[in-house]
Parts: C-alpha cells; structure tokens; sequence
C-alpha cells in the first residue's frame, strides 16, 4: 500500500523484461570474474572491490530506471553502473585508467561516474554517496519531475551520521529518492553483529520516517518491490528504503584472505548463487532454454574480452594533462 | 550609491542572484523565517518561498552534501554554514566530494555551489564559535576560498560566487556584518582572483584579507605619522590569489608583512610569504613579517588580548621598514 492508501500494482515482469534482467546479471558475473582475473595478474593498479554474489539488486532495480534517472553507488558499484547501462568499453578503459575512460582515468574503480547514464559515482568514502544521491532526488523534485535517484549502499555505512540525516531530510521533504541496502553481512571486515545492535538496516529507516521492507536476494522479489518503491518515489509519495540480504562471495577487496571470515561462512555464501537460481527458474518457466543461456553466456564473455581488449589498447593519460578542467 | 551594511550586502547579493536564475536556492539552519542567524537571509523566505529558501535539520555534513549533489544535477545551491566552526562537521563533503567530484569524474559535472559562513572573533563566541579556518580550504584543490573585507565586496564577491561553476567558500568575517559601506545597487560583480590595492604606499607591502585589511588601514595611518608609507593590498580571494598584484608591489616597496586572523602557523599569510620567498626573493631587503593570532584556541575571556589588530600589523610593518639582511 502506498502511503496515499492506494494500491500500486506492480505488472510481473514479462519475458523480455526477466530475460533483461538475466542478461544484466549474467554480463554483470562476467565483468567482475574477468576483472578479479586481470586484477589479480597485475593488470590493473590500486584497489578493486567486485560484487559477485550480489548481482541480482542492480539487475532488478536499474529495470525500473530510465536513462535520466540518477544512482548513487559504492566502492562496490561496478554492478550498479553496468545495469543503469554504461557503455561497457568506456567503463572497462576507465578501471585500466585509461585517457578515453569515462573519467579520463582520474577515478578508477572505485569513484566510477558517468554522467550520460545519470550514474552520479561510485563512492570511496563508506556512506558519502547517501547524501549527495539524496541531493540528487531533490533536484529531481525541483527541476526534474517525475525523475528518481537510487542510493546504493551496504549496511555498514547505515552506521554513518550520513545515513540518519540524509533519510530525515528525504522523509522531511518527501523527495523521490528509493535507498537500496545491500546487506551481505561484511562492513568491509566486520560482520554485523559487531556494529548493530538491530537486525534489519530498515528498522532504522523507520526510525526516521522512511517506509522500509526486507526482501531476500531473489531478483523477482527485488524486482517487485523495487517497481513499487521507484514508481511511489516518482508520483512524490516521498523515499523508502529496500534492504535486501545478500552475500559477498568474496573479500572486501581482491586479495583479501579473509582469515577473519572463515572457510564453512565463505562456503555458505557462496552457495547463495542469485543468478543460478534465476537461470534455473527462467529454464523451469520456459522463458530460457540451456541452449540459450549457454549462447547468452558466450556473448557475455566475448564481449567483456573485447572490453579488456579495448581497455588494454587504449591510451593512457598524459602526464602534462593531468590538471586539465580541475575549475572551470 | 546607497551606504549599507555589509549583511544587507550579502542578503542583496542573494536576492539579486534569486530572482535572476531559477535554479539558485538558499539551504541552512534557520534561513528561513528567522532569516538567518545574522540576518543575511532576512525577508528572502517571502519573496521566493520555502521551496527556494530551505530551513534545514541540523546536520550540516549531510545537507552540504546533498547541495554537491543537487548541484551535479543542475541546481546552483548556497549553503549558509552558521558558524565557521561548524564547517568541521562538513569535512567529507567539502573536501572529498565537493572539491573533487569535477575532477575525479573527468570534468563531467559541474558544481555550482557556494558555501557562505561566518567566522572570526570579536564577539565573545568562544573556541568553537570564533575561528578562521579558510586556509584549510585554501589547501585542498578544486575549491575556490574568498574573504570580502567590505559591503561592496561582500555583494560582488558572492554574486560572482553564484555564477561561478566551481564550489566557492565564501567567508564572511563576524565582526564586519554591521560595518557599513557605500555599495553599488543592481549589477555588481567582483572578479574571483583579483586583489584590490586599498591604500598606496612606497615603504612596506602589507598582504591581507577579511577583517585584517581594516586593522592594516588603521596601522598605516598610524605609521604614516613616523614617515613610513604602508601599501596594503586586499587579496579577496586567497584561491585563487593574485599573485601578480602581491609581486608587482613587493618589487616597488622590497618589504613584505602578510597578516591575518588565523593562527599564524600555517594560515594564508605562510603561502604568500613562501611564494615571495621562492620566486621574489631578490627584491626583498628586509625578513618577511608575518602577523596571526598565537597558537591556542579562542579564549571566551580576554578576547582582545588574543586576537591580531592593527597594533601587531604596525609593529611588524616598522620592523620590516627598518630591518635589513
């Protein structure tokens, strides 16, 4: 129910649409196993944090998203600029810190931004995005209706002051703002249970009037409530969070031993394949076919080689225009 | 020319720069129907509304953020920071995102924000309602840092911060908002970057800003009765500073006293000291006098003792007036 009291009725997804978002997850798994190999052979300099396990939350979310829609991200936010649709070259040119990247090197990884797709960067400080995406949604409501910003962040950064005073502004001015937590467990180190004393990241949405919901990382159910979530935010119903409880296959970063974590936890995460499931679920629907899901994959891969291949031949930045467009 | 205060200067400039661009909004803690904390937005809530003149929750780190934000998405917000001080709370905003979303993201946005926020002493506020912390800012690249020293340039400093596309940190001296001075009405714009040479002499170049170039008017009419002609230059903005005005005075008079409020360790003044002493130091004939509140805090009591005036200006500007190597 939205907070109006109407029903807003959230269509199923069609078959086009669910294949979408299979692909999107599938070219998502691709890109960050082949960065994880590129990265891990020395490749590419400086730190790569990678999101396999989550691809199901930017799949399902960016689906509801139009080109001018806005997201703010983390440093884990490779998945969410590929599914708001960055082209994959420029993105791939500037994890290789190339002059032709979208960021003409000077970002990386980690504070990946494309202004074309709305993609308003990733973030290097753990929470700073929150309230610069809010700022987002209030320049949607001001000179951009009917547009929405999707935050992007994990639970650790719901410890941030940032978290708190962003949601009480969102929820004081009803802006069209959808905060997306991804849960898996892990502030970068840290499990849970050493930073919270609640459960659900929602319940401290709620805390500062956000409606919030917990849903699993199952791409349907992301998918569902995401439309709900994004289609209030865009009518000027006001915020809302989505928590969704996902696992990081990996450590925080590429290389990480995770001696902290341990063996049987890292087994268990990552028996929790989203994207397996949904392969399984599209095939048992008869939306997909194994045929297809292996041409599907082939295409993925070949075109993440041709990304690499791309990024590998494309130039690097001069030292002489390094400094170039700091002002205006 | 009317002869305003400088704080109707500033709520002029805001007003102006409103009504001339849509997209230009005001966000602070009590901007709104209380019109400030020191008044500069007063009667600006009644003519364009709460939509565009936004009474914040108190959270400062989180609101100066969300105007990089709304700024990289099209609107021209200026922050109103109440007190300097508070600034600290706003550090991962100023100095991580707004300073370096422009470049970090390969010149893709612009962010069209201007923080305002009163600092200094003089009216008893305390250690951590009083200080100058611009050469804080003045430090981190992609931020523009200016410092208007009267009403004419409190209006035409911020109109052009408004306009301008790159974050600008607008510092607004406590102790001058009641000062008043003849400002230009309508269209008045000041460039970011240029110094103004306030008072022309032949013996001492005085480097200031803010407050301090009244205190080094003051010291130079004082000296100007032992014979001994003080040049004192406003910077303005100190990032961008201008250093070609500094540097053609300094070859005229070979003497050099920069001064401020802040604390001299570190403070704007050590930049134009060490800038001289790098590419100028042929021209000097005498050690460079530098002139800033001691190292400690702001006391509550006692204040006048602590804080930097004309008196210290004048010293160090005999001393380099006198002094050789």
């Amino acid at each position: 129910m939205s907070a109006r009291g109407q029903k807003v009725q959230q269509a199923r997804p069609n078959k086009n649409q669910l294949l979408a978002m299979y692909e999107t997850m599938l070219l998502i798994r691709r890109v960050e196993e082949t960065l994880m190999e590129v990265f891990s052979a020395g490749e590419i300099p400086g730190f790569l944090h990678v999101c396999l396990g989550q691809e199901a939350v930017p799949a399902a979310v960016a689906a509801h998203l139009s080109q001018d829609d806005y997201i703010g991200t983390t440093h884990r936010g490779h998945g969410h600029a590929l599914a708001k649709g960055v082209d994959l070259n420029l993105f791939m040119a500037e994890i290789y810190g190339r002059a032709n990247g979208y960021c003409l090197g000077r970002s990386g990884s980690m504070h990946l931004a494309d202004a074309g797709h709305g993609v308003l960067g990733a973030n290097g400080i753990v929470g700073g995005g929150i309230p610069i995406t809010t700022g987002a949604a209030f320049a949607c409501a001001y000179k951009h209706p009917g547009r929405v910003a999707v935050c992007f962040f994990g639970e650790g950064a719901s410890s941030q002051g940032a978290f708190y005073e962003s949601l009480n502004m969102a929820a004081l001015w009803k802006l069209p703002v959808v905060y997306v937590c991804e849960n898996n467990g892990w502030a970068e180190f840290t499990p849970q249970s050493v930073h919270m004393t609640v459960a659900d990241v929602a319940q401290r949405a709620r805390a500062a009037g956000v409606e919030a919901e917990v849903v699993s990382n199952d791409v349907l159910a992301i998918h569902q409530v995401a439309g709900r979530a994004i289609a209030r935010a865009r009518s000027g119903e006001g915020p809302f969070l989505l928590e969704v409880k996902c696992n990081r296959w990996h450590g925080h970063f590429v290389g990480d031993a995770q001696k902290y974590r341990g063996k049987e936890a890292v087994a268990q995460a990552m028996s929790d394949d989203c994207l397996a499931r949904f392969e399984q679920e599209l095939i048992g629907a008869k939306v997909l076919t194994a045929k297809k899901a292996k041409e599907l994959d082939q295409e993925k891969r070949e075109a993440v080689a041709q990304a690499v291949e791309f990024a590998r031949s494309s130039p690097m930045p001069q030292p002489g225009d390094l400094a170039e467009g700091l002002y205006l | 020319m009317a002869e305003i205060r400088y704080i109707l200067a500033v709520g002029q400039a805001m007003g102006e720069e409103m009504e001339r661009d849509p997209d230009v909004l005001l966000l602070g803690e009590d901007v709104g129907a209380p019109g400030g904390s020191f008044g500069a937005s007063r009667g600006l809530l009644e003519r364009f509304g709460s939509r565009r003149v936004v009474d914040t929750p108190i959270c400062e780190a989180s609101f100066l953020s969300l105007a990089a934000g709304a700024a990289a998405c099209g609107l021209r917000p200026i922050v109103e920071i109440m007190f300097m001080d508070f600034i600290t709370v706003c550090m991962d905003g100023m100095v991580n995102q707004l300073a370096k979303m422009r470049y970090m993201f390969g010149n893709q946005y612009k962010l069209p924000v201007v923080v305002r926020t009163p600092a200094g002493g003089g009216l008893n506020a305390g250690p951590q309602h009083s200080q100058c912390l611009e050469a804080w800012f003045a430090h981190v690249p992609g931020l523009k840092v200016v410092m208007p020293a009267t009403p004419a340039d409190a209006k035409g400093l911020l109109k052009s911060a408004i306009r301008d596309d790159n974050p600008v940190l607008v510092v607004e001296h406590k102790a001058l908002h009641a000062m008043k001075g003849e400002v230009p009405e309508g269209e008045h714009l000041v460039p970011i970057g240029e110094a103004r040479v306030c008072r022309q002499g032949g013996d001492v170049t005085v480097v200031t800003a803010g407050r301090m170039v009244h205190e080094a008017l003051a010291a130079a009419a004082e000296l100007e009765a032992e014979g001994i002609g003080l040049e004192v230059i406003d910077l303005r903005s100190i990032q961008p500073w201008d250093k070609q005005t500094v540097f053609d005075s300094v070859a005229k008079t070979h003497r050099l006293v920069v001064a401020h409020e802040a604390v001299k360790a570190f403070g704007f003044g050590a930049e134009v000291a060490a800038a001289v002493g790098e590419e100028l130091m042929d021209e000097l004939d005498a050690p460079i006098g530098r002139v800033g509140a001691p190292f400690m805090p702001v006391p509550f009591s006692l204040e006048q003792a602590y804080l930097p005036g004309a008196v210290q200006i004048a010293q160090a500007a005999r001393q380099a007036a006198q002094g050789g190597f």
